[in-house]
């Protein structure tokens, strides 16, 4: 079993009043709350809060806690004292493969009457929230996702352990940013027959070369020449389904949104997303002779003036 | 080793959830449901259509039902009514920021797909 040191988690000294420690709690909890903390590591680290005020903030488990003795750092391997088992469990636990926070979590099981499948209230298993980052042709498509759960589970002993469980969400063709798929009972397994666990799954779509999706519909920037975009053009722009012509009209200006109906994302109720073709005017990154003798005459022989308007406000 | 397969249930608008599934699913209590609905802050699937909507209002009189899309921000809001406390009116302003907070991601999320790349 690994050490933990949950005073450290918290930052509150070993000999903190239990105010203190709901305070800092409650500071952190602030900062790392996934529901509202946009930190790269919250959720990790609103765990391993959580895991530490759980024990913590109960006075008996801060007790059996305080217990195992502070001769250790975080991450060293430890067994807890002899004895400290049947002072504070049944004393039939061997902790072999055991989770601090399983231990603490089978010390509430416990103390309401068994260990954790041996108590007897209904208890629901816990859910779990996964990111899937899937790619755009995947989620056009549809995909299988890969979920590696580790959770706790009570063993033979009837203590909590971890358990690896590996399973493949089948995701239906046609998923966009931030959507959620629910698989129903794939989460922890509940206790004395309370119900197990959903497992959630949060749809992030991977940033592609090319494409940028907007619900099912997806946007592309065009290149286009300067006299492309004046005189008109047939160009060729890339689908996630092969490349096909585009008519670009003459007089395109920049900016310009140029719809190929049905060539976004497949929603899966309501037929298929829009991809458009942003039109960018671009010019080569070096002009040749020949480029910059038409533009000057283009320059000389013509009355075109793009900042008329700034006139016009001026009068 | 064979690795099991299983179907993923989309959250969305085209599937809803009875008042007992979604009170299970949330975490959420009916007294605080009812809240939420009295608020305005969480809509049934019924109040959708006025002449429904009285009576749908009142869940202990009507067999309300639950966008699976509402699933998602009931779940956030009640981790959060959880984790700090939170007492209904507390929990109710917590839905509607969400709520907001999830629309304005939405919109950013629209424009900045149509700003072209170089202006990103």
């Amino acid at each position: 079993m690994k050490y933990k040191d949950y005073y450290q988690t918290l930052g509150v000294e070993r000999s903190a009043s239990a105010a203190d420690i709901k305070k800092a709690y409650r500071k952190l909890a602030h900062k790392f709350h996934p529901d509202v903390s946009k930190e790269a590591n919250a959720k990790e680290k609103f765990q391993e809060i959580g895991e530490a005020y759980e024990t913590l903030k109960d006075a008996g488990k801060r007790a059996a806690y305080d217990e195992l003795g502070n001769a250790y750092q975080p991450g060293q391997d430890f067994r807890p004292p002899p004895d400290w088992g049947k002072a504070h469990g049944d004393g039939q636990a061997t902790f072999d493969d055991m989770d601090l926070a399983d231990l603490f979590a089978s010390l509430t099981g416990a103390r309401h009457g068994g260990r954790a499948h041996g108590g007897h209230f209904p208890i629901p298993g816990q859910d779990y929230d996964v990111a899937a980052a899937i790619t755009l042709e995947q989620a056009a498509g549809g995909t299988e996702f890969e979920v590696n759960l580790s959770v706790p589970e009570p063993g033979a002993d009837g203590y909590m352990r971890r358990v690896s469980r590996s399973f493949k969400a089948r995701i239906a063709k046609g998923a966009s940013e931030g959507q959620r798929l629910r698989l129903p009972g794939k989460g922890g397994k509940g206790l004395n027959g309370g119900r197990d666990g959903d497992l959630y799954l949060i749809i992030h779509l991977l940033p592609h070369p090319l494409f940028r999706a907007s619900g099912h519909d997806l946007y592309v920037d065009l290149p286009l020449a300067p006299w492309e975009a004046a005189l008109g053009a047939t160009v060729e722009v890339p689908t996630l389904h092969g490349a096909v012509h585009l008519k670009v009209r003459p007089g395109t200006r920049s900016g310009q949104k140029l719809r190929l109906a049905k060539r976004g994302l497949p929603n899966p109720r309501e037929g298929i997303g829009d991809l458009y073709a942003v039109a960018q005017i671009v010019l080569p990154a070096e002009l040749s002779e020949h480029e910059r003798t038409l533009l000057q005459q283009m320059a000389d022989g013509s009355t075109f003036d793009p900042r008329s308007h700034f006139k016009e406000a001026a009068t | 080793m064979r690795i099991e397969i299983t179907d993923a249930l989309w959250l969305d608008e085209h599937h809803e959830f009875s008042l007992t599934e979604f009170v299970e699913l949330s975490g959420l209590s009916v007294d605080e449901l009812q809240h939420l609905v009295d608020c305005d802050a969480l809509l049934p699937v019924v109040a959708v259509n006025p002449a429904a909507a009285e009576m749908a209002a009142d869940l202990s009189a009507a067999e309300a039902r639950f966008s699976a899309q509402c699933l998602t921000l009931a779940r956030a809001a009640s981790r959060l009514r959880n984790d700090f406390d939170l007492d209904t009116n507390g929990l109710t302003l917590t839905l509607r920021l969400l709520n907001r907070i999830d629309e304005l991601e939405a919109e950013l999320l629209a424009l900045r797909a149509q700003l072209p790349r170089s202006a990103r």
